[in-house]
């Protein structure tokens, strides 16, 4: 997976365990933990530069703030685990780890989006290729066939979640998954192509009319980056 | 196999009538747009289960249940909120318009401000999509009053349990005006909380805080 845009060790330690290598398991396990601390990603084009498949209002307001939320409380409530972990306080850990799902979570997730969308000027909307087109193809005919299901996908999702194109790390086959609230995609399936679909990441632009956001949102997806994510 | 069919209720005011705390765009979509769709897709999910019911399909009926809750929490919710808010410049915006709910808030939080603060931070608390709400719950022995979330559109149909007023904690309520600033919205949803309604629905029997249901179909 490539997950250069996350800069925390913590995080990136986190992420690794959705792989199945031991030596990335082993960078928690073995060692005192010391934690870095998560910090917001730049993205990778400009705000505007989505346009005009997402607005560079909602990429503004989307990135420098509501990333950031995730990112400042994940951090804060970090350092009231690691404590409650010092005073082996069991009960306030265990309060915690809602709060951290969520907020690393939010992380996660936020990260992982901004690299898998670009700029059409940057390949946004190229159609993948290699071993990933070809799962896409074997498990759903074609990639219009795959997008139909993951925009019914999209638009079944009942509160504020994701849709994810996943790898199953035990079988290696593909699937669309959605993952509720701020869930992020960890253990069993490795996250290849995830798409918000909460309200404030495309309200601004399309209201209520969320099923042209999921449309529109495919001309700035960035296959390179799922392709990368692939194994 | 006939179904019934719901209706979008009325707003009881205008839907500028908020202003300042909701915008009218934000009021406009939200009622005509958000409310009328858990509506259109509830009516659908009801008819097709009572085909389901007709022919004695009762895998349908089954796969159909989370749709028809989401549905129809959606109508519930939305159909108590409209009420339950008032114009600012309203009588009924006030908490005096609530005298024995006054009473009972402040028996059980200490005062009016220390029940905003509860209720405010229980809103903030939420994580995702969803609703906080000041609920009457009945013990058995007593009645109580209680703040609860639910996610979603879960709508507050526990035995016993009465909504007096919900505040919708959906994105959707507030983006369009406040951003990512959903605590200056929590802080402007008391100035056009309907107290009249929530003193009514205290007082009242949970039959009667879902009178506009019927009156929707």
């Amino acid at each position: 997976m490539n997950s250069t845009l996350l800069r925390s060790t913590a995080l990136r330690s986190a992420l690794r365990t959705a792989a199945p290598k031991s030596a990335a398991r082993a960078g928690i396990a073995g060692t005192t933990f010391v934690r870095g601390k998560a910090t917001l990603p730049d993205l990778p084009y400009d705000y505007g530069a989505l346009e005009p498949a997402v607005s560079g209002q909602i990429m503004e307001l989307h990135h420098s703030k509501h990333h950031q939320t995730y990112v400042t409380s994940l951090n804060n409530f970090s350092e009231q685990l690691a404590e409650a972990q010092h005073k082996e306080d069991i009960q306030s850990q265990i309060a915690l780890q809602p709060l951290i799902n969520f907020h690393g979570g939010g992380h996660i997730n936020h990260t992982l989006f901004w690299e898998n969308l670009a700029p059409t000027s940057q390949g946004g909307g190229e159609p993948p290729s290699g071993q990933l087109s070809k799962a896409i193809n074997d498990s759903y005919g074609s990639l219009d066939a795959f997008k139909e299901k993951f925009n019914t996908a999209l638009a079944g999702i009942q509160g504020s979640g994701w849709a994810w194109l996943v790898q199953d790390t035990q079988t290696g086959n593909i699937q669309i998954k959605t993952y509720a609230n701020q869930d992020p995609v960890v253990g069993q399936f490795r996250p290849i192509l995830g798409i918000d679909a909460w309200e404030h990441a495309y309200y601004l632009q399309y209201q209520n009319r969320k099923a042209e956001y999921f449309k529109a949102i495919w001309e700035v997806v960035n296959w390179k980056a799922a392709e990368k994510r692939f194994q | 196999m006939s179904a019934p069919s719901y209706t979008l209720p009325k707003l009881p005011y205008a839907y500028d009538a908020l202003e300042p705390h909701i915008s009218a765009q934000i009021m406009e979509l939200h009622h005509s747009k958000h409310h009328q769709t858990y509506i259109t897709n509830l009516n659908a999910a009801l008819k097709s289960q009572a085909e389901a019911v007709h022919t004695s399909d009762i895998t349908v009926q089954v796969s159909l249940q989370q749709g028809i809750k989401f549905n129809a929490g959606g109508h519930i919710n939305h159909s108590l909120f409209w009420q339950n808010l008032a114009p600012a410049s309203s009588s009924d915006a006030k908490s005096s318009a609530a005298p024995q709910l006054l009473k009972q808030i402040k028996a059980t939080w200490g005062d009016e401000d220390k029940f905003r603060d509860a209720f405010k931070a229980a809103l903030l608390g939420i994580q995702g999509s969803g609703w906080g709400w000041l609920i009457k719950v009945e013990t058995g022995k007593e009645e109580r009053l209680a703040i609860v979330t639910t996610k979603d559109q879960d709508p507050i149909v526990g035995k016993g349990e009465t909504p007096i007023f919900g505040v919708d904690m959906w994105e959707h309520a507030y983006y369009l005006q406040y951003l990512n600033g959903k605590a200056a919205y929590v802080e402007n949803i008391w100035n056009v909380i309907n107290w009249k309604t929530a003193e009514e629905r205290f007082l009242g029997s949970r039959a009667d805080a879902f009178k506009i249901l019927k009156a929707s179909i």
